[in-house]
């Protein structure tokens, strides 16, 4: 190649990150936003906010309350499943299978959840899917078979590995560059940016992403189990996951009995992981001579996600089998690869630092995608200033960027504020939560294309702001335990999520402001010029420009080149 | 970042900006190059780094399941080595024979192999 290594570097840089770049946004804030997941989901059925306020039990007392709950109201089960409450999620949550004839379509296990001092059913909450719609739609997006959308996060997971790694390579000086800020420089400002946030939290990028790719790696790259074992995948996960098996009682035996205490087998589970706590409870075929129970190790104990577990006897308390203790390398490699990327593990001050940087890489995507954007329309200085048009990709990219980066968070917000507004009562209710969640994104993204105009970026960016900076309002108003009701009971995942969400407004806000200021100072730094400046004010609803085929109100003869560069429709 | 013209990656071609929908002018023959290239990494990156995880899977000294586990972790590096590689070659034909050639020899190996594995045990 005539122009050298790292140029070409640079180009696949751009290219790859830009041409996924929309998903890769869209992947970046939800997978970052699952870090708090259980946070979420707690938040969005306010009516548990205040129900176990006093309530703590050890696992191994949980334990017991909740077969005391399970006995009397799971009867015929063959199988129950006992969350355990812990720092973050300090319910029981206890889920059985229904006795169903055979032949008839599996039925979706019943889920209660338990105050874990009294085994007592909780207030029933809202239907919600809370946050767990964006952990899904992290990875299986939504309104399309999970099979194509896992593909196509990986193929985005793929180029954006590439971006990296390539990105890498182009950056003579990475180090004193990470130092740099330029800032009101136009595009240069854009770059220093975009550096700052990729360098910054550069191992976490290039970990998450790799991770990311891991986690569904034996459906992207299926070939290596498909050789060796001669199409038997069956076997290979047998061998390669021996946790999953297991030896214990596959059939039922027919025969009725006791089902031996489960609190102390808790204990042993604990005592012999070195205190470390256990986080569920699986019983199969209680009350049945065959019954097992198998106590699972907290995910927070250890960095892989291959988590241990102990089998018991469910009639006799004795111990079967210890699983996940020693595990062989490349299958624990693989686990923590796993754990890292899911963060289980991680307590609170990690699982910020995740987070923020998962914000970073936001930003990151964010600010390539902008950059492009600036830089091309740069070449359009010429035409543009002669009274021409941009690009069609130029075009495209402005309003899919706009969709994208400042829509979403919009979308977000909305989400929020769908599960407090739409009625209990609503059939069906967590899809009309979506539902609210992919209008209120499919209108910005369409109003975006419609009328790319930095008016539009400050309309959706306060939006949004407003939206998320109302949440700590909302949400005292409508039944949940607000900043002071939940701060003086010490519910700090309440008030993380309001104070998170004040935060994030407040962000959203400021670069809506900040758009608004800038240009005045840019005018006067430059040839007087109209542009926007001088249109009559837009409207603040996310209408259609009336000219859509034009640019947005340029008058491009009083544009000099520089400030048509700088002043695009791109903030 | 460098700033150049993003309508790149050019075999020597010319960074010309005239957008001529003709087949064979400098800026068409610069996108056709890109295309090959981009199907060279894509799909190429696929086949070589699929086959490269099977031979690791096959011929590492670790139990099978270990083998299988280590090669299919490490597919996802050779994927975006090879993709950088592609984008990094003076030439298309070059970036495709860096692919091809070894494709077609882990291929023909792992063919074989498979196929010696498969009459033994019918015989």
């Amino acid at each position: 190649m005539k122009e050298g290594f790292r140029q070409s570097m640079a180009w696949l840089h751009t290219w790859s990150g830009l041409l996924v770049g929309w998903v890769l946004f869209m992947v970046f804030a939800t997978g970052t936003s699952a870090y708090f997941r259980d946070e979420i989901s707690h938040w969005m059925k306010p009516e548990l906010h205040t129900a176990h306020a006093a309530s703590q039990a050890t696992p191994a007392q949980a334990a017991g309350q909740a077969v005391r709950f399970l006995e009397r109201e799971a009867t015929g089960s063959t199988r129950w499943n006992i969350g355990l409450p812990s720092d973050r999620e300090p319910d029981v949550r206890v889920t059985w299978t229904r006795p169903q004839p055979p032949g008839t379509p599996r039925q979706r296990p019943l889920a209660v959840q338990l105050d874990p001092a009294t085994g007592e059913r909780l207030a029933a909450p809202r239907a919600t899917r809370g946050g767990d719609f964006f952990y899904r739609m992290h990875f299986d997006l939504h309104y399309m078979p999970a099979l194509w959308a896992r593909w196509i996060v990986g193929f985005c997971a793929m180029f954006m590995l590439v971006a990296i790694v390539s990105g890498i390579v182009t950056h003579r000086r990475i180090f004193s560059d990470f130092f740099t800020f330029r800032p009101r420089k136009g595009q240069r400002s854009w770059l220093d940016a975009h550096n700052a946030t990729a360098v910054l939290a550069l191992p976490y990028h290039l970990m998450i992403t790799y991770t990311g790719l891991v986690t569904l790696m034996f459906m992207y790259m299926p070939w290596g189990a498909q050789t060796v074992y001669q199409g038997d995948q069956k076997t290979f996960f047998a061998e390669a996951f021996p946790n999953a098996a297991g030896s214990a009682p596959q059939k039922a035996a027919g025969r009725p009995a006791a089902l031996v205490p489960l609190g102390p087998l808790v204990e042993q589970a604990q005592a012999r992981w070195q205190g470390a706590a256990a986080s569920r409870v699986v019983v199969t075929f209680p009350r049945d001579a065959n019954a097992a129970v198998t106590v699972y190790r907290d995910a927070q104990s250890s960095l892989s996600s291959n988590q241990a577990s102990v089998v018991f006897n469910g009639t006799t308390g004795q111990l079967l089998e210890t699983r996940g203790e020693a595990v062989p390398a490349a299958s624990e490699t693989r686990g923590v690869f796993v754990g890292l990327h899911m963060g289980h593990f991680a307590g609170p001050v990690l699982r910020w630092l995740f987070f923020l940087s998962g914000l970073a890489g936001c930003v990151m995507v964010a600010t390539g995608l902008l950059m492009w954007a600036v830089k091309e329309r740069q070449k359009y200085a010429k035409a543009l200033a002669k009274g021409g048009r941009i690009g069609f990709g130029l075009r495209l990219v402005d309003g899919l960027n706009l969709g994208a980066i400042a829509g979403l968070p919009l979308a977000m917000a909305s989400f929020f504020w769908a599960n407090r507004l739409i009625p209990v009562t609503t059939a069906d209710r967590p899809a009309a939560e979506i539902a609210a969640f992919f209008t209120v994104w499919g209108a910005a993204t369409v109003a975006g294309i419609a009328w790319p105009a930095r008016r539009m970026w400050q309309v959706q960016l306060a939006l949004g702001g407003l939206l998320f900076a109302a949440v700590p309002v909302l949400n005292p108003l409508t039944g949940g335990a607000g900043l002071i009701t939940a701060g003086a009971a010490g519910h700090w995942s309440l008030v993380g999520f309001d104070a998170t969400c004040l935060l994030l407004g407040a962000a959203l806000l400021a670069s809506a402001w900040w758009l608004g200021r800038r240009k005045p100072a840019a005018r006067a730094g430059t040839a007087p010029r109209s542009a926007q400046a001088a249109r009559p004010a837009q409207p603040a609803a996310p209408a259609p420009h009336p000219h859509p085929a034009g640019e947005p109100g340029l008058s491009p003869a009083r544009h000099t080149l520089a400030a048509a560069a700088a002043e695009g429709s791109s903030p | 970042m460098t700033a150049r013209s993003p309508s790149h990656p050019a075999d020597g071609a010319t960074r010309s900006r005239i957008r001529l929908p003709l087949l064979w002018s400098d800026a068409a023959r610069c996108r056709w190059a890109v295309a090959s290239r981009a199907l060279a990494a894509i799909v190429g990156g696929y086949v070589l780094s699929a086959l490269c995880s099977t031979a690791l899977a096959m011929w590492l000294p670790l139990a099978r399941a270990e083998a299988v586990i280590t090669g299919t972790l490490a597919s996802f590096a050779i994927y975006a080595g090879a993709v950088m590689w592609v984008f990094a070659a003076r030439s298309a034909g070059r970036a495709w024979a860096g692919i091809a050639v070894p494709a077609a020899v882990l291929g023909a190996a792992l063919w074989l192999v498979v196929r010696g594995a498969a009459q033994g045990a019918a015989s």
